[in-house]
């Protein structure tokens, strides 16, 4: 997924674009409105992260040009606890959603997956592998005849692995990408859901590896 | 909240007195000269009869054969007689010796000069038998044989028609003194309330504003106040700065604090992914809790000092819970996802309150914040808007239910205090101050909220109680 960060405060810009790219996103963070329109008249964004107060202006003025010019792209709208009661009038100008800042990047992440399902429904992120369709964005797998909603963490799991096929991922690296650590999981939850997923993906080419000692993998054929 | 006002006494009160006292002089003054000013009038009248008559009774006098005659007209005493029943009485003299009449009446002194040939009359009110006489004198100097005789006359009349005609005009005189207080009096207190009036109209218009309704007074007062809306309106201009401040504080409190914490936390994410040895891994699992820990007690503290404020300032406006709570669950599904947990609102029961929708929101939101963080995954966490009724009091009521441990017996009366945390919660990152926030907005609202285990299975069951 390719992101545009606006956000004048240098630390917290920093903060998401390492976490987002951490997950494998690209981020492009323009510090100000001015860089903003510079990077969306040259880039086709996946979603952009939009800041309230920028120092050239009100970032409600950038989203109501940005819906004027037909763009697309969802936008979520940082709000500083102070703007609370202009959430509503942010979302009547065509935000997507709205996260109260300084928020937790779980959340964060939550929100742009919960947008981006709701407005391109599926795309370019379509995955196929013979009989196997694999659309991450509503969250389902279609194998032949047989249609699955995939759970959250089912979801993401699938994710991890389609993003870097014969890769091996390590118990440890799934739980800290899959859970939060708030939750104190064992590295053994991770076999529940690759038994899981192992099952949902019986009857099509691909399968997911157990690497004795190292991790999992998902191999192609 | 209402402070009792010192109140020293009322202007109105005060401007009416003031102004009934002075319309009261002023008829007693009116009521004294008018009485006054008819008694000289009456007087001045017996006077100008009386000095007639005596003027009548001396020109009558002549010298007849070297004797002094005196002839009293008929008229000099009939023109008394007219005036009312009033007796007359007379006493003429020559040279101090009594020729006829009332020898006993009073003497008048007379210090006549001797070239005065119609001599010098003098007015006396006396008393005389039993009554009080108002008598006029007067003396004629006439010549017999060579010799200058002094012929005196005195007209004396009882006072009573002229009491009678006094006493009917003062009877007026209190009527038109009585009535000119009534009317002053009237005017007064119009006067006063007419003064008093811009005050309580200002009074009225600073107090029917709404609590964050904190622009200056514009409307047009008169000069004299203009000193006190002046500093009245500087007064809401400092409120009003101190206000923007402690929420521009609060939020940028909530920045500062985060900010670096979310940088640390990330910077700790991105190590642990680089880390193999389980006890390093640990380390920096600890470290990253605590960071989360900390940041989400500074937010949960200041959305508390948040809180607090605005229940400081309610403000109230009328809207649907339902789509209240609708939307919030909307907001949270996607937190829920995260662990895989649906949120089902079962009923939507319409009704509208009137409070603060952020306030609510913030409730609502720390309520399914918990049943999310302590509900199990894969779970479904149920929501319920639903009318109720509690003996006379009409309400609605937001159930939230998840099927967590619940609470434990002995907690549950304690959880809403700061900082309290159940037995059963060190698993889980939180502050201890998401029921507290709750609780302080429904207690603001009037309403209540009460912490339950569900009756059937497992789980905590939150109701938010809000009456119409």
């Amino acid at each position: 997924m390719r992101f545009l960060l606006v956000e004048d405060n240098q630390n917290l810009a920093m903060a998401v674009v390492n976490r987002l790219s951490l997950d494998g996103h690209v981020v492009d963070h323009a510090p100000d409105i001015a860089t903003a329109e510079n990077y969306t008249s040259t880039t086709t964004f996946d979603l952009i992260l939009l800041d309230i107060m920028l120092p050239d202006g009100d970032g409600r003025s950038f989203l109501k040009q940005h819906r004027k010019h037909q763009n697309k792209t969802p936008v979520i709208v940082l709000t500083a606890r102070s703007e609370i009661s202009d959430r509503v009038g942010v979302l009547d100008l065509g935000a997507d959603d709205y996260i109260t800042k300084p928020f937790d990047f779980n959340e964060l992440e939550a929100r742009c997956r919960a947008v981006l399902r709701r407005r391109s429904g599926s795309g370019d992120n379509t995955k196929n592998v013979g009989n196997l369709i694999f659309d991450p964005l509503a969250g389902t797998l279609t194998v032949g005849q047989k249609f699955i909603e995939l759970r959250n963490k089912e979801l993401r799991l699938l994710e991890i692995l389609f993003g870097a096929p014969e890769m091996i991922f390590s118990k440890p690296n799934l739980v800290d990408r899959l859970f939060s650590y708030d939750e104190d999981v064992s590295e053994n939850a991770i076999e529940v859901y690759v038994a899981r997923l192992r099952k949902h993906l019986d009857g099509s080419p691909v399968r997911i590896t157990t690497v004795r000692g190292l991790g999992y993998r998902l191999s192609l054929p | 909240m209402s402070i009792p006002v010192n109140s020293s006494y009322s202007i109105k009160r005060r401007l009416s007195l003031q102004l009934v006292g002075s319309a009261a002089i002023l008829a007693t003054i009116l009521f004294v000269l008018v009485l006054n000013f008819a008694a000289q009038v009456s007087e001045q009248s017996q006077d100008n009869i009386l000095t007639a008559s005596v003027t009548s009774i001396l020109d009558s006098a002549s010298i007849r054969g070297g004797e002094v005659s005196v002839d009293i007209p008929y008229a000099a005493l009939s023109m008394l007689g007219n005036v009312s029943d009033d007796r007359v009485f007379y006493r003429i003299s020559a040279d101090d010796i009594f020729l006829t009449g009332y020898a006993d009446l009073p003497e008048v002194k007379q210090q006549n000069r001797p070239d005065e040939s119609a001599g010098v009359r003098s007015f006396i009110t006396a008393p005389y038998k039993d009554d009080t006489i108002r008598m006029v004198s007067a003396t004629r100097q006439l010549s017999v044989g060579g010799e200058p005789v002094n012929i005196g006359v005195s007209v004396a009349q009882t006072r009573n028609g002229q009491a009678s005609t006094l006493a009917r005009i003062s009877r007026t005189a209190i009527i038109l003194g009585l009535g000119f207080f009534v009317i002053s009096a009237a005017l007064a207190i119009f006067a006063a309330q007419t003064s008093v009036r811009p005050l309580s109209r200002l009074a009225v218009s600073v107090s029917r504003r709404g609590p964050k309704d904190l622009r200056p007074v514009q409307s047009p007062v008169p000069t004299e106040m203009v000193p006190l809306v002046k500093s009245l309106n500087s007064f809401i201009a400092r409120l009003k700065t101190s206000l923007t401040r402690s929420e521009d504080f609060i939020a940028e409190a909530a920045h500062r604090v985060r900010t670096p914490l979310a940088t640390v936390r990330v910077q700790a994410e991105i190590v642990m992914r680089r880390v193999e040895k389980p006890q390093n891994r640990k380390a920096l699992k600890e470290m990253i809790r605590t960071i989360d820990e900390s940041s989400r007690a500074a937010g949960q503290l200041l959305d508390h000092a948040m809180v607090t404020f605005r229940t400081d300032h309610l403000e109230r406006k009328s809207f649907e819970l339902a789509d209240l709570v609708a939307d919030s669950v909307e907001r949270m599904a996607p937190l829920a996802e995260l662990r895989d947990i649906k949120i089902d609102m079962l009923s939507k029961d319409r009704g509208q309150i009137s409070g603060d929708q952020i306030l609510i929101q913030s409730a609502v939101h720390n309520i399914l914040d918990n049943a999310i963080k302590y509900s199990p995954p894969e779970q479904v966490i149920t929501v319920i808007v639903q009318r109720e009724r509690q003996g006379d009091l009409k309400g609605i009521t937001v159930q939230i239910a998840d099927r967590g441990q619940g609470f434990n017996k002995n907690d549950s009366a304690r959880l809403t205090e700061r900082f309290i945390r159940g037995d059963n919660a060190a698993d889980t990152v939180g502050s201890g101050l998401g029921l507290t926030i709750a609780k302080e907005v429904m207690q603001a609202h009037g309403g209540d909220l009460t912490l339950n285990n569900q009756q059937y299975g497992e789980g905590a069951c939150v109701s938010l109680y809000f009456p119409f």
